[in-house]
């Protein structure tokens, strides 16, 4: 649904950049697709990496280790399996769903979702490419830390533990 | 031609161990390709009107209008269009990288990138819907009320361990990206 709005957007823009300067567009087209080429073999590696990880991580083993009796353990279980993978937000609400359903904690869906989408271990490359190891590497710490903050909290005002 | 094929290494390295996975494990290997080309199809289906954008902004907007709304100057109104640019997009945090490094050839003030990055990987405003129902609504809205102010500390707290020498040298290989 997003994407036909970022399309949408994209293509209106796109068409009166075009009618108020064709050179303008052409050049801006040209940045558009030397930037895309200059990431692509990362983002391919970055994929494929995340597919093996997925296709041999199990769900039924990830609920069984982090259920709403696993404690601070179960956090930690958690936060690292989500800083590893990197999953879309449209696919990592109904899988953190399906752990809660299968028995896994508030405490620790909220670590795991928070890593999932703040820390990549996977994407590390792409990030140092545009920053550099010790940005990459600041931001991604200060993110897992910040995972169990928001487990904590989560854990208090949702589950009332 | 040879340095082309270079680029691509890793992602040769990474096609090897599919591969084995393949000969050793046949349902598993046919999972990870499987996996993988729905990834693909993900990062084929948003990144290109994410390009597409950025150099349409890259070419069009002045300098000094990013530096003016977002520059060192902005104070509060630069952070809070970072933390509203940052989670009206709803794509995986990789297609932030491309934009933030516009960014800081356009003058924007570091803190504000970086207040970005987070609002993009968590906050994500079109995606709270479906977070609410997914995992709850008191779950979806105490996460977003813990991020945002997460988000500015963490953004202040790594513009303070980084040197000015340090992010310097970083907007100067986003000139280059």
């Amino acid at each position: 649904m997003s994407g036909i709005a970022l399309y949408s957007l994209a293509g209106i823009l796109l068409i009166v950049s075009f009618i108020r300067d064709k050179q303008k567009t052409k050049k801006a087209l040209m940045k558009a697709w030397k930037s895309f080429d200059n990431i692509l073999p990362e983002l391919l590696t970055v994929m494929a990496t995340v597919g093996i990880l997925l296709a041999v991580l199990d769900p039924k083993l990830i609920s069984h280790l982090i259920g709403a009796e696993s404690g601070w353990f179960g956090v930690i279980i958690s936060a690292v399996v989500g800083a590893i993978t990197l999953i879309p937000g449209f696919v990592a609400f109904p899988t953190a769903a399906m752990l809660l359903q299968n028995g896994a904690g508030y405490m620790q869906v909220a670590a795991f979702i928070s890593t999932l989408m703040m820390v990549g271990i996977v994407t590390a490359p792409v990030e140092i490419k545009y920053f550099g190891k010790k940005f990459t590497l600041l931001r991604n710490i200060s993110a897992f830390i910040f995972a169990f903050i928001v487990a904590l909290i989560i854990g208090r005002v949702v589950a009332g533990i | 031609m040879m340095k082309q094929l270079k680029r691509f290494k890793y992602f040769g390295v990474v096609v090897l161990v599919v591969t084995a996975l393949t000969l050793f494990n046949k349902a598993l290997g046919f999972k990870a390709v499987s996996l993988t080309g729905s990834n693909l199809k993900e990062m084929l289906l948003t990144l290109p009107p994410v390009f597409i954008l950025l150099g349409l902004l890259d070419i069009w907007v002045p300098r000094e209008a990013m530096v003016k709304y977002m520059g060192d100057k902005s104070g509060m109104k630069g952070i809070v269009l970072s933390i509203l640019l940052g989670s009206a997009a709803a794509g995986p945090l990789y297609g932030a990288f491309p934009i933030a490094a516009v960014f800081m050839k356009k003058g924007v003030r570091f803190s504000n990138i970086v207040i970005f990055l987070g609002a993009w990987s968590t906050t994500k405003i079109p995606m709270l819907l479906f977070e609410s129902s997914s995992l709850g609504l008191r779950f979806a809205v105490t996460r977003l009320l813990i991020d945002i102010p997460g988000i500015i500390i963490i953004a202040y707290l790594i513009s303070a361990l980084m040197s000015k020498e340090e992010i310097e040298t970083i907007y100067a290989n986003a000139e280059s990206l």
